[in-house]
């Protein structure tokens, strides 16, 4: 997992002692087997990504209507403009921003919680444990999503009605209303993201169980405390698969759009909350067939999502612990 | 009392292991409660949604109704459906009997268990009485779910893009993966680094042209924009295997290739057996992401409502009967079934899988 990230990162790297000789023929002829057996994907890459990217640039500056392909002009700047001047991009920037400020700690905290509950030595029967926290990832997604609207339901719903035993009125008309409020509402999407939270925790279990136990035994006998050995063990050895969990969660929830498209689709509610960046994009591009408009919005999703992870991997060096086999 | 005598510290050693015993016992039953707890919290939500699918429409919108599927019963009696009441009786007891005729002042009652008994006449107002409710599931609601969403219709559709996806992209992937294992080439850092790059890129920045020129080609409404880039391996899966296949030594290619078997004929003979555990978890991971893609079925199926596969179905279902709950709940229990069956069954090779594969989808 951790080989991952680190192939990201050498990918920034520069590299240096390319030996200049020419190529003998066994070189040649390995590397003609080599393009050979990755051309499916070169071949791939061609015409699913560096086309269709070049090609929405193309796009961004056209004014193209899926209903009338033949009109389409040259619109110059005007979609990019619309898109920055568009209140509709910085309220689907936000709602997507405070989804990710909420969600992400949250998914990294409770995945890192369950995986050192799961590798507790005072847990007994972790088989059955690890199957029933695990199992909720393999429910579909839309399945999972329908299951928890109802249990949600403010009147009669089993959430508020378990909240309305602590003597809070949750179920009355003034009771908890999760999917009107454009606050609670991220905490609906929250819950229906922890039931998808099975692989993280199933990475962490297995960084946690890569970590040498004679660690922990000598703090032991040095009389550190649980949260000591969770601070000065646990957290920097696994830092290199939370980085890898932080990664890949960032970039699925950038790109949030199913849970909010089941449950409100293109209609933003509660104010807004429920407008992310890609569904904005995906109602102005395939539900208006503003195909220009629609190419400028990917082009933003792109960037904001390219500067993200960039600014993710540059600050990995700060925080994210290296063993020293990996110098 | 000898032994005591000849070693003195060894029963305050017992004591001290005791004490230890009694604390890890302790420590591990309630860490055990706790996650017990916890777990019960975390599929509370299933629970909920097996006793809602299975009561009835008036059970399901009643915010006083119960946690059980219940419903009012009732007694046919001379062919006619009567409610069942609590009835207080004049000598003080409670009977529950069915409402035969009623009156504003006294009414007509018979009792199911002895109607051969003939009717009772009670003197009341019957409008204070209260129903009699009984469990009654109601099975029923899992068929209409069934045949409202057409579930073998859309299982089937699903099954087809889940499976000729998986097939093409571990076998198209295994192929780009080897490449990148064992092969080297000029600029194999820079194209791999590219690789990478794309796993974290948003897709969206590919959809318009790529929606337009499928468009064209008049494959919009078809399987067609969904399953065909398959042929070209996904990236994630390459990594996945090109990781698995470093592991492998390269004495055993390299005995093929003494043999003189080609770099095919290494691939297939060599490297595919070796590899087989790594390639069963990503059909399976891969199994798992195709049954749950939403984005590109619902973008280039729109249109043909008769070939979605279940997330999209579901989600149409779940848009038109948003009055009936309990059938939708029904649809969704249906459609989790198959899945959680099949990741039940290869629990093993999937926990093997992410062990061997070092991450998961």
């Amino acid at each position: 997992m951790t080989d991952f990230t680190d192939a990201v990162l050498a990918t920034g790297r520069k590299r240096r002692g390319k030996s200049s000789r020419p190529a003998s023929p066994m070189q040649r002829r390995e590397a003609r087997w080599g393009y050979a057996f990755i051309s499916p994907w070169i071949i791939g890459f061609v015409l699913f990504w560096a086309i269709p990217i070049g090609a929405s640039l193309v796009f961004s500056v056209l004014d193209f209507q899926l209903t009338d392909p033949g009109a389409t002009t040259f619109a110059g700047g005007s979609n990019w403009e619309r898109a920055l001047s568009d209140p509709d991009t910085w309220t689907s920037l936000a709602a997507t921003f405070r989804f990710t400020v909420l969600f992400l700690p949250l998914s990294l905290v409770v995945a890192l919680g369950l995986a050192l509950l799961l590798n507790s030595r005072h847990l007994r029967m972790v088989g059955l444990f690890r199957l029933l926290f695990y199992m909720p990832s393999m429910i579909p997604l839309v399945a999972g999503i329908l299951i928890w609207q109802q249990v949600l339901n403010p009147q009669t719903g089993w959430v508020n009605k378990l909240i309305g035993l602590t003597g809070v009125n949750a179920t009355g008309a003034d009771g908890i209303r999760w999917f009107d409020n454009p606050v609670l509402v991220l905490f609906a999407f929250s819950f229906i993201g922890l039931w998808g939270i099975g692989n993280a925790m199933v990475i962490n279990l297995a960084g946690l169980q890569g970590i040498p136990t004679e660690l922990y035994e000598a703090a032991e006998i040095d009389g550190a405390g649980w949260w000591r050995r969770l601070r000065s063990i646990t957290l920097p050895l696994l830092s290199p698969v939370m980085f890898y969990n932080l990664v890949i969660g960032s970039v699925l929830i950038l790109q949030y759009f199913v849970v909010p498209w089941v449950l409100f689709g293109a209609t933003g509610r509660p104010q807004g909350a429920s407008r992310f960046m890609l569904i904005h994009f995906y109602q102005e591009a395939f539900v208006f067939g503003n195909m220009g408009y629609g190419a400028a919005l990917a082009w933003f999703i792109f960037v904001v999502v390219a500067v993200f992870t960039v600014l993710l991997f540059g600050t990995s060096r700060y925080w994210v612990h290296y063993g020293t086999e990996r110098s | 009392m000898n032994a005591t005598q000849a070693n003195p510290e060894k029963p305050a050693l017992t004591e001290a292991a005791v004490r230890r015993k009694r604390r890890n016992i302790l420590l591990a039953g309630c860490t055990t409660l706790g996650a017990l707890l916890l777990a019960l919290i975390f599929l509370m939500p299933l629970g909920y949604g097996v006793a809602t699918a299975l009561k009835d429409k008036n059970g399901v919108s009643d915010p006083n109704s119960g946690v059980l599927p219940v419903s009012s019963l009732t007694f046919e009696y001379e062919g006619k459906e009567l409610d069942i009441y609590t009835v207080p009786m004049p000598d003080g007891e409670t009977r529950e009997l069915a409402l035969v005729s009623p009156g504003r002042e006294s009414s007509v009652f018979v009792d199911p268990e002895n109607p051969g008994a003939g009717t009772i006449d009670w003197e009341g107002r019957w409008r204070t009485l209260t129903p009699v409710q009984g469990l009654d599931p109601q099975w029923g609601n899992f068929e209409e779910a069934w045949n409202a969403i057409s579930f073998l219709r859309m299982t089937g559709w699903t099954m087809l893009y889940a499976v000729s996806t998986v097939i093409l992209t571990v076998v198209s992937s295994a192929i780009v993966a080897y490449g990148f294992a064992r092969f080297r080439f000029p600029g194999r850092g820079v194209l791999f680094g590219v690789l990478m790059v794309t796993i974290l890129l948003p897709p969206a920045v590919t959809l318009v042209p790529k929606y337009a020129v499928f468009l064209q080609m008049g494959w919009v409404g078809t399987y067609l924009p969904l399953i065909v880039p398959h042929l070209f391996a996904n990236a994630f899966n390459v990594f996945l295997l090109r990781q698995y296949f470093l592991t492998i030594p390269r004495e055993l290619e390299e005995a093929a290739r003494i043999d003189g078997a080609g770099p095919i004929r290494t691939f297939i003979r060599v490297i595919v057996p070796q590899a087989f555990p790594a390639l069963t978890a990503v059909s399976l991971f891969h199994f798992f992401y195709a049954w749950n893609d939403f984005f590109e079925p619902l973008l280039y199926l729109a249109g043909n409502r008769e070939i979605v596969p279940i997330g999209v179905g579901l989600s149409y279902f779940s848009g038109v009967y948003n009055s009936e709950p309990h059938l939708i709940l029904a649809a969704a229990l249906l459609a989790l079934v198959l899945p959680v069956a099949i990741f039940l069954a290869a629990q093993r090779v999937f926990v093997r899988g992410i062990v061997v594969t070092g991450v998961d989808k």
